[in-house]
């Protein structure tokens, strides 16, 4: 591809995704009150997205992924906090790596 | 709660507690930075377009799809659809936390919602959640490290990307998997988590499988959203019992 259209791409690019930023709020905004099925759909927005960004993941992962991710839930259920979660994690699996390679 | 609202506390001290908590995120985010510099340098970008993408679309994952497909034979619009599609998410997070702005002005919304990336709302959800407001210039000190962090990497590493060590040895690939996982744990007392969690986990991975990435993203979100609509009314009589 050209420089120029490689250029125009990215500007379209991205001013199309400050309207995904910003489309939601404009859309919701409108309504004087949200029904209550939206709004229980939109509180668990965070749990839902999330998880779709890990799972694949996970399941592409070895075993050195997935020891670490089951590490951070289960610290987590332990009540560790997020500094926590994500160290444990992330040296379970530079163990691993190390040691099952 | 009570002492912090009764002390109310000036802007300054909003914006430096946001910037502490913008360490983490800057600290998983680091590696994709300078992994996207490298790897759009490779892909034939100069250091103009690839500084220029992550200053203006600052959005990690569809910047790598963006980059891979820069070299295919296709039409440009089709990349432009591939990174909308990855964005797609966003259009639910400013529906969720465009609730909890009205104190914002509009001027602030439209600046605010540009830097809505995928910590930026959990953490936010996060501190509603919590009890405690989203102000301004909370916000702000959250968003402008990690932002300043993402367009510096990139430049860095479309500088210097032959010089990254070894990536996978020191799990840096899979740094940011573990984060999104710790901000999933984080909202574990929400009711209805367990199966919003199931529902969605199973219907990326199918999704992934089948149609393939960037979809699984949109389709795992919408599942688990269609899910907490559909069990509404026995969650709220659950949680007034």
């Amino acid at each position: 591809m050209t420089a120029t259209t490689t250029f125009w791409i990215i500007i379209v690019g991205a001013v199309f995704t400050y309207l995904t930023r910003i489309g939601g709020h404009l859309v919701l905004s409108r309504f004087d009150r949200v029904h209550p099925r939206v709004e229980a759909g939109l509180n668990a927005v965070p749990a839902a997205v999330l998880t779709s960004l890990v799972a694949p993941a996970a399941m592409e992962g070895g075993p050195a992924e997935i020891a670490a991710l089951a590490t951070g839930a289960v610290v987590s259920f332990l009540g560790g906090g997020m500094m926590t979660i994500f160290f444990s994690g992330g040296a379970v699996l530079i163990a691993l790596r190390h040691f099952l390679s | 709660m009570s002492a912090e609202c009764l002390a109310e506390p000036r802007p300054s001290s909003y914006f430096l507690s946001g910037v502490r908590e913008s360490i983490p995120i800057t600290l998983a985010v680091l590696p994709f930075g300078l992994l996207f510099g490298a790897l759009a340098t490779e892909h034939g970008l100069s250091l103009f377009e690839t500084v220029l993408m992550s200053a203006t679309l600052y959005a990690g994952a569809s910047q790598m799809v963006g980059i891979e497909l820069f070299d295919a034979p296709i039409a440009p619009w089709v990349v432009v659809l591939s990174i909308v599609a990855v964005n797609f998410r966003h259009v639910l997070y400013s529906a969720t936390i465009g609730r909890y702005l009205d104190h914002w002005t509009p001027l602030q919304r439209a600046f605010g919602f540009f830097f809505l990336i995928d910590p930026q709302f959990a953490e936010a959800e996060r501190r509603m959640e919590n009890g405690r407001r989203i102000s301004f210039a909370w916000y702000m000190g959250l968003a402008l490290p990690v932002y300043i962090g993402w367009v510096g990497e990139s430049w860095l590493g479309a500088l210097f990307g032959r010089l990254i060590p070894d990536a996978h040895a020191f799990g840096l690939d899979f740094i940011l998997p573990i984060y999104f996982l710790s901000m999933v744990m984080s909202f574990r007392k929400r009711p209805l988590w367990l199966p919003v969690v199931g529902v969605s986990a199973i219907a990326s991975i199918i999704a992934y499988r089948t149609i393939g990435s960037p979809w699984h993203i949109s389709i795992g979100a919408i599942a688990g959203v269609m899910l907490g609509a559909l069990l509404a009314s026995t969650a709220t009589k659950e949680q007034e019992q």
